[in-house]
């Protein structure tokens, strides 16, 4: 990647300049005099963990949020920005991390529905969208639905978006977050694009790398302040991960790869219609997870994940029984109680309302999955056991609560996910399915479940992640694939993966799958691995 | 069957189903900006009530029409009131206009309760109205079916070209996306309850002013319910209503017209007919999962609180 062209010049007119921007949440406060600047033309990152006041400041920014304090001066001008509306009267546009699109309608129609009167001829629109979106090299059909769009191109969908207006100030919200590695660097290339031609971006994101690879600025929140200012092309990762998280949590660790035992979980030819018309159907899994390894499965959203999640927790049953094997048999045809009192544990995606039910105190999410280990005796509930299990959950994963009596609701994102995750793992399952076991967490928080996994395999359980975070599944997983359109690329040790790969991978590209497609290359690739698949059995 | 009872038949049956057509189009604008007002029995019986004292006392049908309009909007501005002003549920809240709407209509009209007045009359279109079987069904009928012919035009079109009904679909499928890119959700819920309360009033109306033009206690006899039945089963697409409601009032005639041919079947029984096979009808058309997913409002009955 190069590196940016415009250097951080100090006298570039500013477009955005925000002081002392306060705003205070109940019991929370969200962001504390909060200063920053932003230049016609220049792409600044905003940085920091999650929580730490990004989306706040973006939302002041775009006038959904109304700051409590401070002053917000636009191009000179001090401005109080009403709503959204306002907002993008302005020129002020946003690409939101969680889509603000509508799937029943088309790429033209979700446009036009932002673009106010002046969009009543569609035909001239879906013309303008093909030539806007040929212009900054981002392919898309006008015609499409959006239901029918991948993750990528929805996003595409939110940039075109902003960009058939008179767009100044493009503030994008962990653009990257859903994109193949691949993917990113054609947004950045339009990202760059957009900035020669004087558009201001505000590049939301914790991903120092990239920020390094993009932003001609910086600035760093924590914990709702400003912690550091910096140009990140003369910083190295390290230090601006610190100006993020502060001195005492430990950022990063290394964690020995392993090989596994006997397989656990064996899965062979798993084909299964999606009910839902806007689902994945699954073609053809086949997956081995050995007791005493992590595999961990990529993927962009949306590509299968949840079905997968869905067949193996036993929420979908499957027709045919054999397809999912434990070592004691098939279990494709029993209920998630059964396949749990067969040793699986399972965290899912949504924690509140499938990992914890939000009017339950932790006590009671305790003994919803823990009721397997003798917490029920004679069909009476052992409340004191109950009590005494919430309270080992909460010590051995330090979650930040009053008691085991708070509602599951109440507690920050991070520390639900710590205790679901502590309560799986205390179970001591043979199998753990888990998906995103550290979305929205800190890093510190990160640090210790990727510990508590690690500690799990190293007992002897089976270990299956599914995750967005490829950095996350470099790190702990053994054993790597992809998942796209519901069907799962090759599994490989992980050393022997590159970034490159995976991202093909998402994309779709498994180079075994397609033999007329082959490159010679490839051929090579999946001969080497048909060598290796001889040589081991 | 003479081609006579088959004229008599399919007229009786656009008469029939047309205040079914108007509340249930009313319903669809109303839910498909994704509130769902139940209050639609309530709404009616206002309607009619009001429609048909204003009449009695002026002797003036239009007026009576345009106060039976009214009380349905207001009906639906008190719903619009808790249910969007103050978030409350939807379904209570849409409940509660029902049997307060029973109540009060019955309460207001005891007085009246048998009292006649001249129905709405039949305007023949020269020529059309003249052509066999369908003539009559389509050319002789009253103004409001008419309209009611008109509406279902004019909201066909308003959901499949206008950047307004765009805007309508927009905020009941995700009304956190419509006002994230600077959409009106609350003024677009508040202006389809009011549309949806103003068909409703407008078929009490017609009850009570045309189709039987006299006013008796709770003389929608649940059609406000089948209604409702009726957007949903119908997946929300304007041509389906049309059919549901037609079918409606098809089985509503042959039931009687049975009862006339002397079956010797309970007459009890032949009433469940019209809305066992309307119900019937539309769940077999509504089988197909996907495709009634894609008109279905995804946040119907989910309140929206701006700002979080």
């Amino acid at each position: 990647m190069n590196t940016p062209t415009v250097s951080s010049n100090p006298d570039r007119p500013k477009r955005l300049v925000m002081q002392g921007i306060t705003k205070q949440y109940p019991g929370c406060l969200a962001n504390d005099s909060v200063d920053l600047d932003i230049g016609v033309g220049e792409i600044h990152a905003l940085l920091g963990e999650n929580g730490a006041g990004k989306s706040t400041l973006m939302k002041i920014i775009y006038g959904v949020v109304k700051p409590d304090a401070g002053q917000l001066i636009w191009e000179g001008e001090t401005i109080r920005i009403k709503d959204p509306a306002h907002a993008r009267k302005l020129g002020i546009g946003m690409v939101f991390q969680h889509f603000s699109l509508f799937e029943t309608l088309t790429v033209t129609e979700n446009i036009a529905l932002a673009l106010g009167n002046e969009a009543d001829d569609m035909k001239a629109l879906a013309e303008k969208i093909r030539s806007v979106s040929a212009r900054y090299g981002m392919a898309l059909n006008p015609q499409r639905y959006v239901h029918s769009l991948s993750v990528g191109e929805r996003q595409r969908v939110e940039i075109v978006r902003c960009l058939v207006q008179d767009i100044r100030l493009l503030i994008l919200d962990e653009p990257t977050s859903v994109l193949t590695p691949q993917e990113v660097d054609t947004l950045f290339i339009t990202l760059r694009r957009l900035a020669e031609e004087g558009c201001s971006i505000l590049f939301i994101s914790h991903k120092l790398n990239e920020v390094k690879a993009l932003c001609h600025r910086a600035t760093v929140l924590r914990a709702g302040r400003v912690s550091g200012a910096c140009i990140p092309t003369e910083e190295d990762a390290s230090s601006m991960a610190r100006m993020m998280v502060g001195d005492e949590t430990p950022i990063s660790m290394d964690y020995d790869k392993v090989q596994g035992q006997a397989v656990f979980l064996q899965v062979r030819g798993l084909n299964q219609r999606s009910d839902d018309p806007f689902g994945v159907d699954l073609k053809n899994i086949n997956l081995d997870v050995h007791a005493g390894e992590i595999v961990g499965i990529a993927g962009v959203a949306g590509n299968g994940q949840e079905e997968l999640l869905a067949a193996l927790s036993g929420e979908d049953i499957i027709k045919n029984h054999d397809a999912i094997h434990f070592p004691c048999g098939p279990v494709g045809h029993l209920c998630p109680e059964k396949r749990r009192r067969k040793g699986l544990a399972f965290v899912p995606e949504e924690r509140l309302g499938r990992g914890a039910v939000p009017d339950m105190s932790l006590k009671d999410n305790a003994l919803l999955t823990g009721f397997l280990t003798g917490l029920i005796k004679n069909g009476m509930i052992d409340h004191e056991g109950t009590e005494s299990f919430a309270k080992k959950i909460i010590k051995q994963f330090k979650v930040k609560t009053p008691d085991s009596g708070t509602h599951a609701k109440s507690l920050s994102g991070g520390n639900l996910q710590k205790f679901i995750i502590g309560r799986e793992i205390m179970q001591n399952p043979q199998l753990l399915v888990a998906a995103h076991p550290t979305w929205g967490v800190d890093i510190g928080a990160a640090t210790a479940i990727h510990q508590a996994l690690i500690d799990l395999r190293d007992q002897g359980a089976a270990i299956l992640i599914v995750s967005e975070d490829i950095d996350e599944l470099f790190l702990i997983s053994d054993r790597l694939c992809a998942i796209c359109d519901g069907a799962l690329s090759p599994i490989k040790p992980t050393p022997q993966v590159t970034l490159e790969e995976v991202g093909r991978w998402m994309a779709g590209m498994f180079d075994e799958l397609l033999p007329d497609e082959k490159t010679p290359e490839a051929n090579i690739v999946s001969l080497q691995s048909t060598a290796a698949a001889v040589k081991t059995h | 069957m003479d081609i006579d009872l088959i004229t008599n038949i399919l007229y009786a049956m656009i008469r029939t189903g047309t205040p079914l057509l108007i509340v249930a189009l009313g319903e669809m604008v109303c839910e498909k900006s994704g509130v769902l007002n139940l209050g639609q029995e309530g709404m009616m019986l206002m309607g009619a009530v009001a429609g048909f004292i204003a009449t009695w006392l002026t002797g003036n049908l239009f007026f009576g029409f345009l106060m039976a309009i009214v009380a349905g909007v207001l009906m639906s501005q008190l719903f619009a009131m808790i249910a969007l002003g103050l978030n409350a549920n939807q379904v209570a809240t849409g409940l509660a206009l029902t049997i307060f709407g029973t109540g009060l209509s019955a309460f207001i009209g005891s007085g009246f309760v048998g009292n006649p007045i001249e129905g709405l009359d039949v305007i023949a279109i020269p020529f059309l109205s003249e052509i066999p079987v369908i003539g009559k069904m389509l050319f002789a009928q009253d103004l409001i079916v008419y309209l009611s012919f008109v509406l279902f035009g004019v909201i066909f079109w308003f959901f499949r070209s206008s950047r307004t009904g765009l805007i309508v679909k927009a905020v009941g499928e995700n009304p956190h996306a419509a006002n994230a890119i600077g959409l009106p959700v609350m003024r677009t819920r508040y202006l389809a309850v009011a549309f949806g309360g103003a068909m409703a009033g407008l078929a009490g109306g017609y009850l009570s002013l045309a189709y039987t033009p006299l006013w008796a206690e709770n003389m929608t006899s649940g059609r406000g319910w089948i209604a409702l039945a009726l957007v949903v089963f119908a997946s929300w697409r304007t041509e389906r209503i049309l059919l549901g409601a037609y079918l409606f009032g098809l089985a509503s005639i042959l039931h009687l017209v049975a009862q006339g041919l002397g079956f010797a079947v309970s007459p009890n029984l032949l009433a469940m007919l019209p809305y066992i096979a309307t119900v019937l009808v539309l769940v077999m058309m509504s089988r197909n999962q996907g495709q009634s997913k894609m008109y279905a409002p995804i946040s119907l009955g989910k309140p929206f609180h701006a700002g979080t």
